[in-house]
């Protein structure tokens, strides 16, 4: 389980959060990455893996590219929490809306 | 499935545009769950305020009232369109911006209710949580927890 400690961990080191801010902006390849950082491509991998263990990155292939995005699990659980909220308000709501008492007409 | 797509329900009641409009606006407080409410008092009632541009928030038992967001479309019976902005850590921010589209289709049934909510991308972990991150210890906790909760809980 991803805690708290291990996602300021991963952003603790300032070329870490620089690449995160990166591809908070938008998703983007490793290569392009690299050319926005003073170092090496494989340290820019280093940290995107860094980034990646901490779920605040997630890769996904584009052809022969890995692009480098947000991790969408967050909204993935808000969205299913959402999904069963209004289920609920909708049921709720019918029955609101035919209960006799509570009818005005 | 992709994660910011708009979750869409639709429900028949056995009752006029009209009523339906009006028990899904001004009737609310009568029928939203207390659970999904957002204020530390206990929530007595839910105002849409019936005009564009209008206020939408819930109100305690002693009186404070914690906005849920605003009226962007106002156009009984037909439509109601509601700017949800409270967060994937459960509490209102005005930044955030999510449409709530609400129909009223008359049909044989009575009427069909038609919901929307889109735009949820600006609920996720990339507004609030980069926010957090960049200003200030305690908003990957609270996010982390609050939806890591909800996925434990099971049926809420």
């Amino acid at each position: 389980m991803v805690t708290y400690g291990d996602a300021l961990d991963a952003l603790g080191d300032p070329t870490r959060r620089a690449i995160f801010e990166l591809v908070a902006r938008r998703p983007q390849a490793v290569g392009e990455l690299a050319g926005q950082v003073p170092v090496s491509r494989p340290a820019v991998s280093q940290h995107l893996r860094s980034l990646k263990a901490a779920c605040l990155v997630q890769d996904r292939a584009e052809g022969t590219r890995r692009i480098y995005e947000l991790d969408t699990a967050g909204i993935t659980l808000v969205r299913h929490y959402l999904d069963r909220l209004w289920d609920d308000a909708l049921n709720r709501f019918a029955s609101a809306v035919t209960d006799p008492v509570d009818n005005k007409e | 499935m992709s994660t910011s797509a708009p979750i869409r329900k639709q429900i028949t009641v056995a009752a006029t545009p009209e009523r339906s409009f009006e028990v899904f606006t001004a009737g609310m407080g009568r029928w939203w769950n207390r659970q999904y409410s957002i204020g530390s008092e206990e929530m007595t009632t839910v105002v849409v305020e019936g005009h564009e541009g209008g206020r939408w928030f819930e109100r305690g038992v002693h009186g404070a009232e914690c906005e849920w967001g605003r009226v962007l479309v106002w156009e009984p019976p037909q439509r109601v369109v509601l700017d949800w902005q409270i967060t994937g850590e459960w509490r209102y921010d005005p930044e955030v911006h999510t449409e709530l589209d609400v129909q009223f289709v008359a049909d044989a049934g009575g009427t069909r209710v038609e919901l929307e909510h889109r735009g949820l991308e600006s609920l996720g972990a990339q507004a609030d949580g980069i926010r957090e991150i960049f200003d200030g210890p305690g908003g990957w906790a609270g996010l982390l927890q609050g939806l890591l909760a909800v996925a434990a809980g099971g049926d809420a």
